[in-house]
């Protein structure tokens, strides 16, 4: 992925997963995140950075929060932006999703960030589009959501100031979640000492500790001494199966409970990817709770987005 | 060119600065140094004046007008502005002044966060090369250069100029 990801001098081109990215590189993206954070202060919370550029989000599956600060994102870079719904669009009149693009490319739009049910949905596009347009992965299947995962990175970086020594738990439905993936990724690159997954035998996918990560059952024993909790929605709109008994069942044994709480540390922080299920994955006096980061992921997701924005568009297309 | 000599020339232009702005307008007076350089620059200033504002940083790179031709560089140090530029007196800081495309920069950068009441520029070399209808108002010194000749402030400790040929004719300061 990564010949098709990187140009010749290996800067961003496209971003369509973490997976075998190098540390340096997630490493410039938080950091030229950070310097996006301050375009909060300003009065006009705008940079000129990408004025004249068009940017298209291409959202094959619903979506709010990721599309609206992508939306956000690339507005405070002075861009100018196309929401597709494609439920809406000509896909369902029966156009090709290669005359789609075709069609895109023609009103000259620079940037496709896409998101779809297929994993790798968004590296076929990346590989039939013309060599001038870049290519963000907003989530892909169960695939990878790469842009989540640094926004995760940098609110893990942000409150604990480090990634090694650091151990982090991800929690939930680890087998239907691109989120997971990415995240997994992310740390294993970033070197944090321990990543753990915590789920039911069947929320987690085969093989999942060939990924470097220690697999646990039990909530209690798994969340032990950990500094980073990342609970996970449980996907049952995924779930074709009875892969779960009921999701009452399921919050009585890997529900995120004040009282489970007391194994952890109190400088521990709990992130979510969002939309949260109250009562399903998380019990509210968490959600809303003193460790809770939730919201401080959402706002670092806009600064974050508008790094890979600014970073893949900055890189003149060879071609 | 010896340290002293950019001494020299950092206690000439404090000097006219002290003489352009009163005890009661060194009050309000922002200053804003341009990274990297410029903010060495006006750390010097900042000091040489008793300036009671803090110093502002600014990083002019999300306004550049090359970003599509040089892309973003990976470590940018945020723009910090610890007061509010709207209807204060602002001296904006840099080392060199070539095209005049940094502080046309730089100026849009400010008005972002507010409108001032008014913005000087000092610099520590003027040279010759302007691409923009843009003139410092307090000059350390003057220098008039070939196109191939790239002048750049090194520092922070000490402060010296390095003046070299360059075989590309490219200079975005």
């Amino acid at each position: 992925m990564n010949t098709i990801q990187l140009d010749n001098q290996g800067r961003l081109k496209h971003f369509l997963g973490i997976e075998g990215l190098r540390r340096d590189l997630l490493l410039s993206i938080l950091n030229v995140a950070k310097s996006f954070i301050t375009v909060d202060a300003q009065v006009v919370k705008k940079v000129p950075l990408l004025r004249g550029k068009t940017i298209v989000n291409l959202f094959f599956e619903p979506s709010t929060r990721t599309r609206t600060t992508f939306e956000l994102a690339a507005k405070r870079l002075s861009a100018d932006v196309l929401n597709f719904n494609i439920s809406t669009s000509s896909t369902s009149k029966g156009e090709t999703l290669i005359d789609m693009l075709r069609n895109l490319e023609a009103m000259h739009c620079d940037t496709f960030v896409v998101r779809h049910e297929a994993a790798g949905a968004v590296h076929f596009i990346a590989q039939h589009v013309s060599p001038s347009i870049h290519i963000i992965n907003a989530g892909d299947g169960w695939h990878e959501h790469p842009t989540q995962a640094m926004l995760d990175m940098y609110t893990i970086l942000q409150c604990k100031g480090k990634f090694n020594h650091l151990k982090v738990a991800i929690v939930g439905d680890i087998l239907h979640s691109r989120v997971a993936r990415s995240d997994i990724h992310a740390l294993s690159i970033l070197g944090v000492s321990e990543i753990r997954v915590i789920a039911p035998k069947t929320l987690l996918p085969f093989g999942v500790e060939h990924l470097g990560v220690k697999v646990f059952n039990h909530l209690r024993t798994g969340l032990t001494d950990v500094d980073v909790v990342i609970m996970l929605r449980l996907q049952r709109e995924r779930m074709q199966s009875a892969l779960l008994p009921s999701a009452h069942e399921y919050f009585q044994y890997y529900g995120l409970t004040e009282e489970m709480l007391e194994v952890i540390d109190s400088s521990a922080i709990i992130m979510h990817p969002g939309p949260i299920n109250r009562g399903v994955e998380i019990a509210s006096e968490v959600a809303d709770g003193s460790r809770s980061v939730i919201l401080q992921q959402v706002t670092n997701g806009i600064a974050v987005r508008m790094a890979i924005m600014a970073m893949t568009l900055g890189v003149i297309g060879e071609g | 060119m010896s340290i002293n000599y950019i001494d020299m020339l950092l206690l000439s232009l404090s000097d006219r600065l002290n003489l352009c702005f009163s005890p009661t307008q060194r009050q309000d007076l922002g200053m804003i140094g341009i990274h990297t350089g410029g903010v060495w620059v006006a750390e010097r200033l900042h000091h040489l004046l008793k300036l009671p504002q803090p110093l502002g940083q600014l990083n002019i790179a999300f306004y550049r007008d090359d970003f599509t031709r040089i892309g973003l560089h990976p470590h940018v140090t945020p723009t910090t502005l610890p007061f509010s530029v709207e209807n204060r007196p602002i001296i904006l800081v840099d080392d060199v002044i070539y095209s005049g495309r940094t502080i046309r920069a730089a100026l849009n950068e400010i008005f972002d966060y507010g409108r001032p009441a008014s913005i000087s520029l000092a610099v520590l070399i003027d040279r010759n090369g302007r691409e923009l209808p843009i003139q410092p108002d307090f000059i350390g010194c003057s220098l008039a250069l070939a196109s191939n000749k790239h002048i750049k402030l090194c520092g922070p400790h000490p402060l010296f100029l390095d003046i070299r040929t360059l075989h590309n004719e490219h200079d975005t300061t």
